[in-house]
């Protein structure tokens, strides 16, 4: 066992600050082990959110040294010995109280998005997928919401005047898997460059760094999204299409 | 104190960034390999000499179009350009406009210099510098979503370096290999691995497609420069430092500082 400190975040939107705390840690523990000692020794009133301490739920996102993290995955190992451990709230949202954020913004972006329109079903009125259609979508539905990569996102974080018109990687991803979908007929090219605001992505992947489901965020969907995009001023490709006769919802 | 209702501003955190560890060394290291390499290239081009020692043609200067050229690639040349004061304009600036642009619209060098020139961010969870910030919504950056016609571009550039490495082989003498044959062979393959990993190269050749299974061929194509794509930063530094380099073994072959050495 031994004794580490902790530097967490006390307050609301009214006012607040770093505090420090000595804890107890002992061998194996994660950041949100030594949190809720720290809450049920030191400082009752301490408020966290978490669920599933598995890395699944996607609750406990926060800010600890600050790098966008879920506390119950990152391990005190990761510390040297002596190390101050700073725990903030996640900085992108407004604050409820100490490490609890309103992620409120995040549930509004998601009823926007068009949502999946089915083509019309085989001549025997089924609808069929080979694995390969869907290989690809599917490490987008690995997603927890935990939206650490919003909270990254500098377009989010830093310009809080394009959060209007800017849905943040998690939302890019959905668009991406609903856009390569195979049974999807819907075209969302004019939504993801106007009300999603693709074009403020610019590609840092910062998003991509801080997934805890390692999905690669910029390099298998933005990216794709943004070549969608391109897709419909290049005559090249246009040209192409139209000699080899392919559909939206088609090869 | 005016108390906020819950939820409704951000936490009241002054700091840029909490971080500790060394977040700046990654973009002061991108800064000054590009920088050295935006200088030397720039300086090499300029120089319009030591870039051909038979059977070398330096990348810089490949095709060289120009009248002048030490070593037609063509043939025949394009009459020379030149200006009052600078005088002929060296053939390398006829062409290195194309891998130029490619690179400079490349996703990968995109979140470089973002991240270490324009500090958009510097680093993840570090504050932007800048307070206005547009993207790549307005001129000029709105031209990086033309990086597919620099792609387009630069492949015509894999075909004419491959040319030049397989004529590397023939010496004034006949057929053999020689270290600078190596050195060319080494640098086309890093060049071609980076520009076929490519991410819009991925697209056009088949992300595009919505359903797999009805484009056999497409999706096999797509799965390998998938592969490919995963290893696209890798691909570009060691690209990057090979066509320098092989232009600096050939420049220094060309003033006899070394000499080349035969291995066939």
């Amino acid at each position: 066992m031994a004794t580490v400190t902790m530097r967490v975040f006390r307050g609301d939107a009214g006012g607040g600050s770093f505090k420090d705390y000595r804890v107890e840690a002992d061998e194996g523990m994660v950041v949100l082990d030594v949190i809720h000692r720290l809450q049920a020794t030191q400082a009752n009133d301490l408020a966290c959110r978490w669920n599933c301490k598995a890395g699944k739920c996607g609750s406990c996102s926060a800010e600890v040294n600050g790098k966008p993290r879920l506390m119950c995955m990152t391990r005190m190992n990761l510390f040297r010995e002596g190390e101050i451990i700073s725990v903030a709230p996640i900085r992108a949202f407004p604050i409820i109280r100490d490490l609890v954020t309103n992620v409120a913004y995040n549930y509004e972006k998601a009823k926007a998005i068009p949502p999946l329109r089915l083509k019309p079903p085989e001549a025997d009125g089924t609808y069929r997928m080979m694995q390969e259609d869907i290989d690809r979508i599917q490490e987008f539905h690995k997603c927890i919401e935990c939206f650490l990569c919003q909270d990254v996102c500098h377009v989010i974080r830093d310009h809080e005047a394009h959060k209007k018109a800017f849905a943040g990687p998690r939302f890019f991803i959905k668009l991406a898997g609903l856009e390569m979908h195979p049974l999807d007929a819907a075209d969302r090219t004019p939504f993801v460059r106007r009300e999603a605001g693709i074009g403020l992505c610019n590609i840092t992947k910062c998003c991509t760094e801080v997934c805890p489901e390692h999905i690669h965020i910029t390099d298998n969907g933005i990216i794709p999204l943004k070549e969608r995009m391109a897709d419909s001023f290049d005559p090249i490709v246009r040209l192409l299409r139209r000699f080899r006769g392919m559909r939206k919802d088609g090869a | 104190m005016i108390r906020q209702p819950a939820g409704a501003a951000r936490p009241p955190i002054a700091a840029a960034h909490l971080r500790t560890d060394a977040w700046w060394v990654l973009p002061v290291t991108v800064v000054i390999v590009l920088g050295a390499f935006v200088v030397y290239s720039t300086w090499a081009a300029l120089q319009n000499a030591h870039y051909f020692f038979a059977p070398y043609l330096s990348p810089f200067y490949s095709p060289c179009l120009s009248q002048s050229c030490l070593h037609l690639t063509f043939g025949v040349g394009l009459p020379d350009v030149s200006f009052p004061i600078v005088g002929v304009v060296s053939p390398a600036f006829l062409i290195l406009w194309g891998p130029g642009l490619f690179r400079l619209t490349c996703y990968y060098y995109r979140k470089a210099y973002y991240r270490s020139f324009w500090l958009a961010p510097a680093a993840c969870a570090v504050r932007d510098v800048k307070r206005a910030y547009t993207g790549e919504t307005r001129f000029p950056l709105i031209l990086q979503n033309f990086h597919r016609y620099a792609w387009y571009v630069a492949v015509v550039f894999i075909v004419l370096l491959t040319w030049d490495a397989l004529l590397a082989f023939r010496f004034p003498n006949g057929f053999g290999i020689g270290v600078g044959t190596v050195v060319m062979w080494v640098n086309v393959i890093l060049l071609a691995a980076y520009t076929f990993s490519c991410h819009s190269c991925r697209h056009v050749c088949g992300g595009h497609v919505d359903v797999f299974s009805r484009a056999p061929g497409r999706y096999r194509v797509w799965h390998v420069l998938s592969w490919l794509n995963e290893r696209h930063p890798t691909y570009a530094w060691l690209s990057l430092f090979s066509v320098g380099l092989t232009d600096l073994y050939i420049r220094l072959v060309s003033m006899g500082i070394i000499r080349d050495l035969r291995i066939l």
